[in-house]
């Protein structure tokens, strides 16, 4: 029974994470693209540290972990909305979702995680074999990206990244009810971005930014995308932090999906299927 | 109880309107016109399982709202709609995993994958049993002569190949209501053949209810029992197809081939429509002048080659029918 409830959703899953997984142009020119960016951040970092080490909240090797940790998993940042979706609406093709016997929310939100995942793995398993063990053999190991620091920090990153990929995708969601209202997708990626990038972490780390800031920087909902996770990963965040830290995480989730569903509702009542 | 039950359905939409050129852009961001357009007006009518019903109308008249609303993706403005005693777009999810929708102009198929990949996902997401889901795939793919299209991927196939994968794909969870929004819009002679027998079989061999609406006169003639023709959200007649021609042009064509020269007929009631030569093609009310004497009285006083006797054109008719109504595109 539970199984019957659950096959729509993990078919839909499935078939999207499949059919993304195939676009290995896209991939490596992904990839390569975050190395580049990778490496030059780093050279930024150091740059810093070398003046000033001292003012830094985070230790070098760990802003390089964090470093590489965030370009591998780039594609796991909600600041595109979903491509399908937008051409979804534009085509008429969403008149057929509405025709799937589902909750509407689950089915985009499941095909959504799909395509995130899909673009995540293999530039993430392509990172892992520059960063972290390329660059040791060619004796650049301290920029290389480091395991877990210790096995409780990596069994805590394990429901850390379930998280932060649940909330990008409660994100995303947004973002693409958004895109399916206003039947275009650019302006909100051009405000999605710059927002995710600087309050997620990926920037800087959220510790970096003035002391003032930093109480609301650290409970607002991005913080859950990469500050958290990633210093759950280099136990900078342990203990109660860190379940603080993926209680956030889930708190945020649950709060941006049942926003998110509530907007769809409004938003496909409103619905207007022109022409044809 | 019937079936499908409508009652007085109307939709409308509210469309901004603005003034052309620079300065109307400008004063649509401060303040925005609304415009209402009433796409359905005031809509009944009711449908028993297993009948055949074609929606016929001008572009605009509301056909494919009618099909959008009852099938649960359009909430209307106002009345009442039943489908199988649910209210589609109150109770969506119940409703869809019941009926079939085929939209002419749209694909539910997934365009990079194989038609085969695409009708299992579908099995899957309307959660159909496995050993039914082969049983009817099967059944299906034999009717519709798929066989040889099942690894294609969908971006691949012809259109006329892909609205006979489309058919199926809406049948897979096997609906007892099937909603066909304009099926055979862009298929060549042959394509159009093919779903017009396929329709006819999925409805009388298997029972399935079947609503359409298309703009191909053929598709009604060779389908439908029943015709609506909506014009400008209004129900403008409900009944068999042969009353409607009987009310709007209760006309017959004689066409003559004469062994000489064309003569003037001169015969009340009959009006000539064209002449050339050697032939004539009249027209005239069969109730007022029977067929066989006008005949018998032409070929005694004339020599005549040959002779044969058809009806106005189904187009003709339905032309004729908005121009009465005063139905066409605004």
């Amino acid at each position: 029974m539970t199984t019957q409830a659950v096959r729509p959703y993990l078919a839909a899953f499935r078939a999207r994470f499949l059919l993304v997984l195939q676009y290995r142009a896209a991939a490596l020119a992904g990839f390569a693209t975050q190395l580049w960016w990778g490496a030059i951040r780093i050279l930024v970092f150091a740059a810093f540290y070398g003046v000033n080490a001292a003012a830094a909240p985070i230790g070098l090797t760990d802003v390089v972990t964090y470093v590489w940790l965030g370009q591998a998993l780039l594609a796991l940042q909600p600041w595109l909305a979903d491509p399908e979706v937008g051409q979804a609406v534009r085509s008429g093709g969403v008149g057929y979702d509405r025709l799937r016997p589902l909750d509407a929310y689950g089915y985009w939100y499941v095909r959504t995680v799909g395509w995130m995942l899909a673009r995540a793995l293999p530039r993430a398993v392509l990172m892992v074999l520059a960063a972290a063990i390329v660059l040791p053999l060619v004796g650049l190991g301290d920029w290389a990206w480091r395991p877990p620091s210790g096995v409780t920090a990596a069994l805590l990153f394990i429901p850390a990244f379930i998280l932060m990929t649940m909330l990008a995708a409660a994100v995303l969601m947004l973002a693409n009810i958004i895109v399916a209202a206003s039947l275009n997708e650019r302006g909100v990626n051009a405000v999605l971005a710059p927002l995710v990038i600087v309050f997620s972490g990926s920037l800087l780390p959220l510790d970096f930014y003035p002391d003032a800031w930093r109480p609301f920087l650290h409970v607002q909902p991005l913080a859950g995308l990469v500050d958290i996770p990633f210093r759950i990963y280099f136990a900078d965040l342990t203990g109660n932090a860190a379940l603080r830290g993926l209680a956030l995480q889930a708190g945020w989730t649950v709060v941006l999906i049942a926003l998110g569903r509530f907007a769809m509702e409004r938003m496909m009542r409103r619905l207007e299927m022109q022409g044809g | 109880m019937p079936q499908i039950l409508v009652e007085a359905l109307a939709k409308t939409y509210r469309v901004a309107e603005r003034a052309p050129g620079l300065t109307g852009a400008m004063r649509g961001l401060v303040r925005r016109r609304w415009r209402e357009v009433h796409a359905l007006a005031d809509v009944s009518f009711s449908l028993e399982a297993g009948e055949l019903l074609a929606f016929i109308g001008p572009n605009g008249a509301g056909k494919s709202t009618t099909v959008k609303i009852l099938s649960g993706i359009l909430r209307p403005s106002s009345g009442r709609v039943e489908v199988d005693g649910l209210v589609p777009y109150e109770d969506r999810v119940r409703h869809v995993a019941r009926i079939g929708v085929v939209f002419g102009q749209r694909s539910q198929l997934w365009w990079d994958l194989p038609v085969i990949d695409g009708f299992d996902l579908l099995a899957d997401i309307y959660r159909v049993d496995p050993e039914r889901y082969r049983r009817r795939r099967d059944e299906l793919v034999a009717m519709l002569r798929l066989e040889p299209l099942l690894d294609q991927p969908v971006r691949q196939l012809s259109l006329g190949q892909r609205m006979r994968a489309e058919f199926a794909a809406a049948l897979l969870h096997d609906p007892a209501i099937l909603f066909l929004d304009e099926p055979t819009i862009g298929l060549d002679a042959p394509s159009k053949l093919a779903v017009r027998d396929f329709v006819r079989r999925l409805n009388r061999e298997q029972g399935v209810t079947v609503l359409l609406t298309t703009h191909d006169m053929h598709d009604v003639e060779a389908l439908a029992e029943r015709v609506i023709v909506i014009g400008q959200g209004r129900l403008l007649t409900d009944g068999p197809f042969e009353s409607l021609r009987a009310s709007v042009l209760a006309e017959r064509r004689l066409h003559i081939d004469f062994a000489g020269t064309a003569p003037e007929l001169g015969i009340p009631g009959v009006t000539v429509r064209a002449r050339t030569e050697r032939s004539l093609e009249l027209a005239f009310d069969p109730a007022k002048i029977p067929t066989p004497k006008l005949i018998a009285d032409i070929t005694a006083r004339h020599a005549v080659d040959d002779i044969h006797v058809d009806e106005p054109a189904i187009e003709e008719v339905i032309a004729r029918f908005y121009d009465l109504h005063d139905a066409g595109e605004a």
